[in-house]
């Protein structure tokens, strides 16, 4: 099951070249760019992992990209977004996010139902990935 | 022989291409032209860049035409002394870089070892790491680079910081313009410690010392920049200044023009407000002897003037 999240995860995957086109909008409107890593994919997992630090300062992608490729050598079955967190006031929050890397194999959820008092049933979703322990996920 | 094959000589050229391309060169003029305009003096410097802009123009016309190319390594040292110019040409530089498409941006980081070298174990790579990102797409300067080298403490983590420049200079150099820049003597020595850096760098440009009449001119365009101007006999007290001033120590070429310049406006604001009354366009934008000749480099005249901070 293919995971859709942030920014043009229904798309087909970015090229690098895409992938660069967006990160220097983010750079061109002051956008501090990070790179995070995760292989627990449930939607609630909100807290990645980040790879190095923000980079702040940024005027062009290609320092990001070098990241990007680092980050894939090092997680190449992880899930990798790119962030932008804008700074200025008012907003104080991330303005845009998208994966650039998953793992070849996305086997899911599942649905939970516990029985609780009452006959009522609680639901919850699990990620069959994350039955393994952490890093050996994909 | 059949006209339909394309005549190509023993270097594989194929000598019946007819196609023609004209050099693009006006904004690379204009840039050229305002470096010949707002910088005085520095004509090997100057030539040098022109040499370099026209390798470039002729390398967009030649991938242009389909021809092999692949882009020249531009990574430059400029030494000479203080104050000759090296900060602003290194602006100019990127600029210059950017019109002729060589760079993405003209954005120029400026760094100095402290911005590259960490003070532990483990922090100079993701410092140094981190200036290049901020300096990829334009130009990477490093002042007074030889302090990155420090021989007499073996431990010292200068020598990684410049592990980690040369392989961006190596690998990296699609995207980034390094230039490192200091004083003659010590970047040689620099050099000759650090073969690996001075090979991948092409380009070493070297700033002369301003004579008495580039430094006069320097003060006329430093002045003019901030819409002050000589009166005759200012002017004729300014070249009078320089030449003492040259024979001092600690002089600093352009550097000590700014800084006297900056001294002659504090004087004559003073004698303007003390003077009172109503002023003229032209009293506030002239610079007299009198804020000259109270420097101490004329020592005798500077007692007439006893109140003012002269320096
Ligand atoms: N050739 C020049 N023409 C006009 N101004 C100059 C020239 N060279 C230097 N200056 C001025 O002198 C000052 C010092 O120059 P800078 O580039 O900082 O020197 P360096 O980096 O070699 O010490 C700057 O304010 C600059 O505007
Ligand atoms: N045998 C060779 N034939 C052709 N070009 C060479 C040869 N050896 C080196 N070069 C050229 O010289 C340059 C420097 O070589 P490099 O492999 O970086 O040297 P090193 O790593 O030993 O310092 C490269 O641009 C390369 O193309
Ligand atoms: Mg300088
Ligand atoms: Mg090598």
């Amino acid at each position: 099951m293919r995971i859709t999240q942030g920014q043009f995860s229904f798309l087909p995957p970015l090229t690098d070249d895409q992938i660069k086109t967006q990160v220097k909008w983010a750079l061109d409107h002051g956008w501090a760019v990070s790179v995070e890593y995760t292989d627990d994919p449930h939607p609630r997992n909100t807290y990645w992992e980040m790879y190095g630090h923000p980079m702040f300062d940024l005027r062009d992608p290609a320092g990001v990209m070098q990241e990007i490729v680092e980050c894939r050598q090092a997680f190449p079955t992880h899930y990798i977004r790119v962030m932008a967190f804008d700074s200025s006031k008012g907003w104080e929050t991330p303005r845009m996010s998208f994966i650039v890397n998953r793992p070849d194999n996305e086997p899911g959820f599942r649905l939970e139902r516990q029985a609780v008092e009452g006959r009522s049933l609680r639901y919850t979703m699990t990620s069959y990935a994350v039955d393994r322990p952490e890093g050996d996920r994909y | 022989m059949s006209t339909a094959q394309p005549y190509v000589d023993e270097n594989g050229v194929d000598t019946q291409d007819e196609r023609r391309i004209t050099l693009e060169c006006d904004g690379v003029r204009h840039v050229l032209d305002k470096v010949n305009r707002e910088l005085v003096g520095l004509a090997p410097v100057k030539a040098r860049i022109g040499q370099i802009a026209a390798l470039l123009m002729v390398d967009r016309a030649r991938r242009e035409l389909g021809l092999t190319t692949e882009p020249p390594t531009l990574h430059m040292s400029f030494t000479g002394n203080p104050g000759t110019g090296k900060t602003t040409m290194a602006l100019r530089m990127a600029e210059i870089l950017h019109e002729l498409s060589y760079v993405r941006s003209s954005h120029v980081i400026s760094v100095t070892r402290d911005d590259l070298v960490g003070q532990y174990i483990g922090h100079t790579a993701p410092k140094t790491k981190e200036v290049i990102k901020r300096a990829m797409g334009g130009v990477l300067f490093i002042d007074e680079a030889y302090y990155l080298y420090r021989p007499e403490n073996e431990r010292d983590y200068g020598q990684e910081a410049i592990e980690i420049l040369l392989q961006a200079m190596e690998s990296d150099r699609d995207d980034l313009v390094v230039i490192v820049a200091g004083y003659k003597d010590r970047m040689e020595r620099f050099f000759q410690s650090n073969p690996g850096l001075h090979s991948r760098i092409a380009h070493h440009l070297e700033f002369p010392n301003y004579s008495a009449d580039e430094l006069l001119t320097v003060g006329d365009l430093l002045l003019e920049e901030q819409g002050y101007h000589f009166t005759e006999a200012g002017r004729k007290a300014f070249a009078d200044y320089l030449e003492r001033r040259m024979q001092q120590p600690h002089f600093s070429n352009a550097r000590s023009v700014r800084n006297a310049l900056d001294r002659f406006r504090l004087r004559q604001a003073m004698r303007l407000v003390e003077q009172g009354g109503s002023l003229s366009a032209e009293e506030l934008t002239a610079i007299d002897a009198q804020e000259v000749l109270a420097s101490t480099v004329f020592s005798k005249e500077s007692e007439s003037l006893p109140h003012l901070p002269s320096r």
